[in-house]
Parts: C-alpha cells; structure tokens; sequence
C-alpha cells in the first residue's frame, strides 16, 4: 500500500519543483507552499485529544491529497507540552513547522515559568473547542450536578475528583468548582483523559471533569454519567448516546448553579516570523480538512463546539484567554514563583 | 461455545490473500523498528499509521498489530549481540543474553529468545480469547495504591534477589529514583531538579540512559580488553534453531511462570518492561542453577522474553474491552481505532465482531508469521558477530547516536547518551549493578506518581496500602521477596535448632 503514496509524493515534489524553477524566471509572486514535508507537532502524549485530533487531520490530509508535501504527526510532551512549544519557539522562520494546542499553551508556561509565550509564535486557526462535563459513575444515587455538590459538601472535603496533569485545565475547573460551591475535593493528577476516566469506573475517585471524548465509551457502556457541560448553551448534538439520552440532552452547570464557562482551544500555531501567504496557505488546508465527512464524524463524536477563527479575531480570543487564565491561576495559587 | 465460532470466523478473515500480504509486511517492518533504539513500538506504530488509512479496519489494525508483534521480537536481537536494548522491555534479556553471545552461543540465545517470546504472546492471546470480559474487570480493581503495590513488588523482588551486596544494589537504584525524579514534576505541575537548564524540562529519558549504559558502556569495556568481541568464535550452523528447541522443553516451568506474571502485569497496565525484569528476577531466585544467571544461562533469556511478550500482547486487552491501554503502543493502537471510526470499550465487542475476533485471530498468525520469519534469519543475525570489531564498533556508536538523536530529535540527547555511556564504564568497573539503576529509571516516576496519589487519596495515612486484600497481599508478597535471604537463612537455622 505504500507505493502509491510515494510514488505520488515523488511526482509531486517534481512538479512543484518544476514550478518553482518556472516561476523564478517570472516576475509574479506565487502563493506560498510547502517544499518540504510539514511537521506537525503535539504538544502531549500519544493517544489524547489532541493526540487523536492532530492525527485525524493527518489523516484527512493524506486521504484527500489536500496538502503537495507529507505531513508529518510528531509528539513533543515532555515538561507538559513545554518541549513542543520550546521547539516550535527555536524554529523561527521555518514555515514546515504547524503545532496543535490545548490550555498548555498558556497553563505550563504560567505554572512553570519556561521561556515561552504564545504571542512567541504566529496563530493560524481555532479548529473547535473541546467542551468539558462533570462526570460520576453510574452507580451512584446523584441525577443532577446540585445533587452531587450537596453530597460532595456533607462529605466533608473527603470526595475525590480526578483530572490531568497537574495546575491545568481539569485542575482549574475543579478550583473553581470549590469556590463558587465552597465543596472541597482531593484533586488527584492522572497523566491523560483516558486514565482519568478508568479511576472513575474503578470507583477509585468520586467524579472527574472529563471531555466528552474521553468518557464516551463509558458512558455507552453504562458505567458513567455525564451531570453538567461547562458552557454557557447545552450541546447542539441531537444523536442518541445512552440511556435515551443525547449531548444535547446533558443541562449546563450554570443551570444547576455552578456558575463555570471552560472551554479548551484546539487550535493551530506556526513558527515564529511567519508570512501571511504562509499563514493563508495552512488556513486554506484547514478549511479543506473542515469541509470533509471525516472531520465531521470527529465533530459530533467528540460533542465539540466548532467554532472556526482565523486572523486577528484569532489573535484577539487567544490574549483573552491567557488573561482569564492568569487570574484563574493566580486565584489558585497556581502561578511559578518569579 | 460462540467464541470459538467467532474466531474461525476471524482466521476466515485474517486468511484472505491481501490480509496474509499486510501481516507479513507489518512484521518485517515491525523487527527493523524493534532493532532501532529509540525508534520504539509507539513511534514506529505512529509513523506508519497513516499507511493504513486507506485499508479497511481490520486491514488496518493487523498491519499495525503486526508490526507491534514485529517490534517485540526485534527488541532482543540488538540486546544479545550487542548489549543494547532496542525496546525497555529486553533491557532484562542482556543479563544473560549477551553473555551468552559472547560465549559463541548467540544463536542459541537468539532462538531461545524468539521462541519463548512466541510462548508467551501465545498464552496471552489464548487467555484473551477465553476470558477476555473476566480479565478486564479485574483490570479495573487497580487504583493508585495497587498500582504502587506492583511496583513496589518488582523492585523488591529486584533488591532480593540480586547476587551483588545489597547495598551496591539499593546505591544503583538510588541514582536511578534521583534521575527519574528530574523534570516535570507530575503531581504539582512543577519543574525539579532542572536548574533553570530547559534542555532537562522533559528529564532523563529511559532509552537514552540505556543506550548510554549498555551500549556505549559496553563498547569502552571492550576497548580497553583488547577491541574484539568475544563472540567471534561463533559458527554458522543452520541447525542451530533446532539444537535449542530440543533443550527448550526442560524449563517449561519457568516459562509457565513467566507466562502469568506477564498476563497479570501486561493487564493490570504496569506493562511489559516490569514483566520482563520480575519474571526475570523470580526465575533466577527460583532456578537452581540461580547462581549462575547473568553469566549466560539460557533460562535468564527464557524468563523476561516470555513475560514481556505475554504482557506485551495482553496489555491489548484493556484497550479493547475498557479502552485503556495498557502499554505505550496501545495507546497509539487505540487512537487508530477512533481514527477508523470505532469505538474502544466495553461496546466494541458487540458493535464490531468482525473486527474484534479478526484481531484476535491475527494474533495467532501473526505470532507464527514472526516466528518463521525471524527464527529463519537467526543464523544470519548471529553471523554479525564475526565481523572484526574495529569495523562494527563505530557502525554501533553512529547507530547508537542515531537512536539517541531520533527519541526526541535533540542533539542534547547525543551528548547526554555518551555521558551515560561513561558512567556505565565506571559503574562497572566499581562492580556496581546496573540493572537497578535502569529499572528505578523506568519506573521510578510511575512508581512515585502513584505512591503519591495514593497517599493523596488517603490524607497521608500508609494504611492505603493494607486497605484491602488485593493490595495487601502484593505489598506483603513485595516485603516479603525483599527480606528473602534473611527469611532463608533464619528458616535454615531454625531447622538446625530444632533438629539438634
């Protein structure tokens, strides 16, 4: 199976050099392309969300044969995702570079204090946002986010909640959580969603704030129960999951009386110094990778909210959301010494 | 019985021509990624992922699973001849497999190697095949505490059984818990020990320091004994593989052994590396000729290749009955699942049969393609050795440079990999093990996570590690491999009391 593949890149790389050779005599600009495979960084572990989406796009890309060059899926997760962003830092102006993010882009730096910033890079475009649910196991009595945060209190700061990584996001929600209910939790860091979501099923913890794509099969399988998303509208996704019930279907915690809007960035990032043909060139392919039925099954299986941005609305969300995550942080007490 | 019908139906599938064509390609490239250091499973399965998105799903996941089949038993080719261990999980086999080649018995240590590495997928998979639903929920009883318990186990049974004073051991596995303590630190987000150096953000990585240690350690060693392997009196001899067979029948009850401790660690998601150094550590415990392991006695090759590959194959069970996987590869394995639209979990044995039961018969074959494939090439591996060493030192080290470099593309790994290499030649020269030292590495982060979660969970009380019979009796069974010598000799002393 891999010799169409090649041959095809081959042939491509030929007749883009051929192109190139063409072009150069004439004096008018052609719009920037890759002349090299791309890189496509992740900035965390193998078989993650964002894991999953960098490879489905990946994917997509090479089905389709919407890109000239290879792309290229390489996981940088060392040090939290800083290893990833440290890297895509030193490659400045090499345009074969692109990284997918997560609230890492702002939480390690914050609780690390690496050398990196995202204004460090060139933004390119929000592909979706993940959304975030509070889940408990099916067993147990409560039907309703009110319900569990009243148990939760009678507890006695006994209850346990289970999340990724440590002063990220799944820690930040449940910060929160306890400030606006006064409930405490043991927060217990796990390395990624899918363990997160077995300590849950093992009843090793008592609830977890999980995305919906972490927890789905789960909650197929009748061992889990979504309470609340952490939006400010309940999910558009109308398709029935379990019990009768739909993503639509699960209420917003702001309904129940937590009063908590998260949602996390999947976006894309190029190297520092970066064209704007360059940028265009990525965004073009990315609109492509959004039209396909591949990207819309992950869609509606992940429940995420796909709101696209590009440019300076782009730009403009990405500072917002560092400072809403300073000072969330900084409530925590989660922000690196100076 | 409907599973047995559901796996004829499965060889129906996996027998077609182009399926039989995509495993034998997936093994052969799976034994050149396990060969590489540093090109893991993980890796080489997530490069060649995209291959398969044009294939059918079951296509699909026995190209892959081939090549994780590939992967396991190329990791023991580069360990024997060599001392370097392409894959975490033969780190355990150099004890004695490289000894053994340097004897001028590679080829037995190669067939020895291969063969009990198909034992053990074998059992695994037979297990998978019976009891997969049983298995998997036993899977979930284990929490941070009883996962601190395994560890706790395999490092205990590691202290106990050494032959070297203990205290030299208890030092190697110092300085390896103090490497494995750099970098991120997991529970609080922070960054330790780095010194505001970034190149350390991500820590010392696991191949790396192997790479260094084994390898390049070894290469000095040899430098300095007079630049020649020991292994060049090896001979050609095509009927090598069946001599071994004929010998391999005498240590069924290790392999046995080996079998269920690598089933029981390959599931309950400590994975094949833990395996391979318990099963290895309790089969030279338990050997009568235990003494001798680490001078190239076949059956220390025997027990870590047995256990790591019945872990390796079973840590497939988790993700697919609960999805979660229970090794790094599965991991990737799970996120082609998602990508060709299926859905790992509980479900995925009702909604896709096919798939399922075209996995599992693919485990079958695919093990007795790799077998055949690579027992056939043993003698050609083992004849490597008889090149002069002065030619194949330096094709070693660039080939060592180039699996340090290719981890995290990152030179400063090239560098850190002969520092590694240096402190290995000294730690050896001084007598001290190395094998705990890798061991606190690979572990040591896992094994301090979930100590730490459990004492999380717990407030800070110990008593979570006696808080119920299943992690009691690991704990007790580690206290207890741990003060092993000192329980034999007051027991042997007692005995003379009371009969004199």
């Amino acid at each position: 199976m891999t010799r169409p593949i090649h041959t095809l890149s081959f042939g491509a790389a030929f007749a883009l050099g051929t192109a190139l050779a063409l072009t150069s005599a004439v004096p008018t600009q052609a719009a920037w392309e890759p002349t090299r495979p791309v890189e496509f960084i992740i900035p965390a572990g193998p078989g993650g969300g964002a894991d999953i989406m960098a490879r489905t796009i990946q994917g997509i890309v090479t089905k389709h044969n919407l890109m000239k060059q290879p792309m290229v899926v390489i996981n940088k997760a060392g040090g939290a995702g800083g290893e990833g962003f440290l890297d895509i830092k030193a490659s400045a102006g090499n345009p074969h570079k692109i990284i997918i993010t997560l609230s890492n882009l702002f939480t390690t730096p914050l609780a690390t204090g690496i050398p990196f910033n995202w204004k460090d890079l060139t933004p390119v475009a929000m592909l979706a946002l993940d959304e975030f649910c509070l889940w408990v196991h099916a067993e147990t009595p409560y039907k309703s986010a009110k319900e569990y945060i009243d148990a939760a209190k009678k507890a006695n700061g006994t209850f346990k909640m289970a999340g990724t990584g440590s002063k990220q996001e799944d820690q930040i929600i449940t910060e929160a959580i306890q400030k606006i209910t006064g409930a405490k939790f043991i927060y217990i860091p796990e390395r990624g969603g899918g363990a997160v979501a077995v300590q849950l099923v093992g009843k090793h913890v008592d609830s977890t704030v999980n995305n919906p794509n972490e927890a789905i099969s789960q909650w197929k399988g009748g061992t889990l129960r979504p309470l609340c998303v952490f939006d400010s509208k309940q999910m558009p996704y109308k398709e029935v999951i379990a019990e009768g019930k739909s993503w639509g279907d699960i209420p917003t915690c702001k309904s129940q009386g937590l009063d908590i809007e998260y949602l996390m960035l999947r976006g894309i990032f190029m190297t520092p110094g970066a064209t704007k043909d360059q940028v265009d060139y990525y965004i073009g392919v990315f609109k492509k990778v959004r039209e396909t039925e591949e990207w819309k099954k992950l869609m509606a299986d992940g429940a995420f909210n796909q709101t696209f941005m590009t440019g300076a609305d782009y730009t403009k969300w990405v500072a917002t959301e560092e400072k809403r995550h300073e000072e969330l942080m900084r409530a925590a007490g989660f922000l690196a010494k100076q | 019985m409907e599973e047995i019908s559901n796996l004829f139906q499965g060889f129906a599938t996996v027998l077609q021509p182009f399926n039989i064509m995509v495993m034998i390609v997936g093994i052969v490239l799976g034994v050149i990624i396990g060969v590489l250091p540093g090109l893991g499973g993980a890796n080489g399965v997530a490069i060649l992922l995209p291959l398969t998105f044009s294939m059918s799903p079951t296509s699909a996941i026995i190209m892959l699973s081939c090549i994780y089949w590939g992967a396991l038993f190329g990791g023991a080719i580069t360990s024997i001849l060599f001392n370097i261990p392409g894959e975490p999980w033969s780190v355990a086999t150099t004890f004695d497999g490289h000894p053994m080649a340097q004897q001028g018995k590679a080829g037995e240590a190669l067939t020895a190697a291969f063969t009990s590495s198909f034992v053990g997928a074998l059992f695994a998979v037979i297990m998978i095949t019976l009891v997969a639903p049983l298995v998997a929920a036993f899977a979930l009883r284990f929490g941070p505490a009883e996962k601190f318990g395994v560890y706790f186990l395999a490092f205990c049974s590691f202290v106990g059984m050494s032959k070297e004073p203990p205290f030299k051991t208890v030092a190697a596995m110092m300085i390896g818990f103090a490497l494995a303590a750099v970098g991120l630190d997991q529970m609080t987000g922070q960054l330790r020990l780095t010194f505001g150096f970034t190149p350390l953000l991500t820590g010392f990585d696991f191949l790396i320091a192997v790479i260094g240690l084994f390898g390049i350690g070894e290469i000095l060693l040899t430098m300095e004994e007079g630049l020649q392997f020991k292994g060049r009196s090896a001979v050609i001899n095509p009927t090598v593989v069946f001599q071994t067979w004929k010998e391999l029948p005498r240590y069924w009850v290790t392999s046995l052994r080996s079998c269920v401790i690598g089933c029981w660690m390959g599931v309950t998601p400590a994975g094949a590396t833990p395996a391979s150094f318990m099963s290895y550590g309790i089969a030279k415990r338990m050997s009568k000729r235990g003494n001798n392991f680490g001078n190239g006695e076949i059956e220390g090759v025997i027990a870590p290749e047995t256990a790591a590959h019945a872990a390796g194959t079973s840590a497939l069970l988790p993700m697919l009955a609960l999805g979660v996987p229970g090794s790094p590869t599965a991991a990737v394995l799970l996120g082609g699942l998602l990508i060709w639209g299926l859905q790992p979990g509980p479900t995925l044995f009702i909604d896709n049969k096919d798939f399922v039961w075209g996995l599992i018969a693919s485990m079958y074959l695919g093990n007795i393609v790799g077998l055949l494939i690579v027992l056939t090439c043993v003698p050609i591996f083992a004849a490597i050795l008889r090149i002069p060493f002065s030619i194949i030192a330096p094709i070693i080290l660039v080939y060592c440079a180039i699996g340090a470099y290719s981890v995290h593309n990152s030179n400063f790994d090239v560098v850190m990999m002969m520092v590694f290499g240096v402190l290995g030649y000294f730690l050896k020269k001084c007598n001290y093990p190395l094998a705990p030292l890798v061991l606190a590495i690979v572990l040591g982060d896992r094994a301090e996570e979930s100590f730490r979660q459990s004492l999380l969970a717990s407030q800070g009380s110990l008593s979570i590690f006696w808080s119920n019979w299943l992690v009691g009796t690991i704990m007790a069974l580690g206290l207890i491999a741990l003060f092993w010598s000192a329980i034999q000799t007051t027991w042997t002393r007692l005995r003379a009391m009371v009969t004199a």
